[in-house]
């Protein structure tokens, strides 16, 4: 988790240092290689036949939701096949984060990269596939025994534990940023959407704005 | 803060299509914080205890949890029909925007102001996770281990995952294990003492 948070924060949240790194276009080059890749030409249905695999195995791996697997799915794609440079690998999930939606499209990115809209149809289904069928099955299971001891026992015992790990989540994110002015936005971001009911597309586009003006 | 309205359903599998696509269109930095407030407070489909019920699943089970909290929600008022066309409109848009930003990152990623843009909103975002978490809080008074012992496993949860950086996969089993065993005794005696009551 923290090893993707930190790919995140070196992709994407730069500093006052690396700002002029990507002004002098040090990081486009891989992202317009992304867009440049001669496709499907470049791999064939075999190895997308093993990332599928990978994939499938990695879905039950990742306990804690997608940015759990990152590690693994840069071991596989881009150290063991060969699919994907480092710096490709990086700029998926940068986007994949930055944009709405949740995080596991970064695995959607990284297969458009490395083949072509087949490429990111086969590198989501395979993360999807083994995950959402146990959810399936094990929610309808839970469901219909939801008085049942055990079942009781899970949930009382698991709340406080989830709870936890969204706290975790909002300071990873936040603690990314290093940057005390960030921090502060972040804070009286968290007041505001506990106790009033400001849209949250509101405070995304102040955060947006505040951000393009240099505030951050 | 929390009003006692009465839960209620979605009318159709267009209105939950709808209401997963817009849902998913404003998660930035992630879909959680996002998902509390339209099931549980525009909507009102689910009830705080009950979203976090669906969240605790949602985050043991393997796979991305926005992805398994869509289909445990979605198969609760439709079946698996429900479950398809949650997971399916909290992936769709997201999809074609992801792959369009990065088309148009590429052209302007050396533009600083794009550059602050983007710091600004993981800043927003990181507050906005930290105020689900501050609402899933008056949940945990409703739970069956009062509330010391959730702040005792909540923060040694924070501390592990948070600040200590353990995997997830260990802290879960470990602190997940003994706390779903200390909710199990309560449990039994909150049943003990209550059959002691009915024969007295």
């Amino acid at each position: 988790m923290s090893a993707s948070m930190m790919l995140f924060a070196a992709a994407i949240v730069p500093t006052m240092e690396s700002m002029s790194a990507i002004a002098s276009g040090a990081t486009t080059t891989p992202i317009a290689a992304l867009i440049g890749t001669p496709i499907a030409a470049a791999h064939g249905a075999p190895e997308l036949f093993v990332l599928f695999g990978h994939l499938l195995m990695l879905s039950l791996l990742a306990v804690g939701g997608a940015l759990a697997v990152v590690p693994d799915v840069r071991r596989v794609m881009v150290t063991s096949m060969g699919l994907l440079t480092d710096a490709q690998f990086n700029a998926s999930v940068a986007i994949a984060q930055a944009a709405p939606g949740p995080n596991v499209l970064f695995v959607a990115a990284l297969g458009y990269q490395a083949a072509g809209f087949a490429g990111a149809a086969v590198a989501l289904f395979g993360i999807l596939l083994p995950s959402s069928t146990l959810a399936y099955a094990v929610a309808r299971w839970g469901h219909a025994r939801r008085n049942w001891r055990p079942v009781r026992a899970f949930q009382a015992g698991m709340a406080p534990i989830v709870v936890a790990l969204v706290f975790g989540t909002g300071w990873t994110v936040a603690a990314q940023a290093l940057d005390w002015r960030a921090l502060v936005l972040a804070a009286v971001i968290a007041l505001v959407a506990w106790r009033t009911k400001v849209h949250v597309v509101v405070l995304i586009s102040g955060g947006a704005v505040a951000g393009a003006l240099g505030w951050i | 803060m929390q009003t006692r309205q009465p839960l209620a359903r979605p009318e159709s599998l267009g209105e939950m299509f709808w209401a997963f696509t817009f849902l998913a269109l404003q998660g930035f930095g992630g879909v959680l914080a996002v998902s509390q407030r339209m099931l549980c407070e525009r909507k009102r489909w689910l009830s705080h205890k009950q979203d976090v019920a669906a969240l605790a699943l949602a985050q043991v089970l393997p796979g991305p949890n926005v992805c398994n909290l869509a289909l445990i929600v979605g198969d609760r008022f439709f079946g698996w029909r429900g479950a398809f066309t949650a997971l399916a409109a909290l992936m769709a848009a997201p999809l074609v925007l992801v792959l369009a930003i990065t088309v148009a990152y590429a052209h302007y990623s050396h533009v600083p102001m794009v550059a602050g843009a983007i710091k600004g909103i993981g800043a927003v975002s990181a507050g906005l996770i930290v105020a689900t978490g501050l609402k899933l809080l008056p949940a945990l008074h409703e739970n069956t281990m009062r509330l010391p012992a959730c702040l005792l496993f909540g923060g040694a949860t924070f501390i592990a995952v948070a600040l200590m950086g353990w995997p997830l996969i260990g802290v879960l089993f470990g602190i997940g294990l003994i706390a779903c065993a200390y909710a199990w005794l309560r449990i039994s005696a909150a049943e003990r003492a209550l059959t002691q009551t009915e024969q007295s």
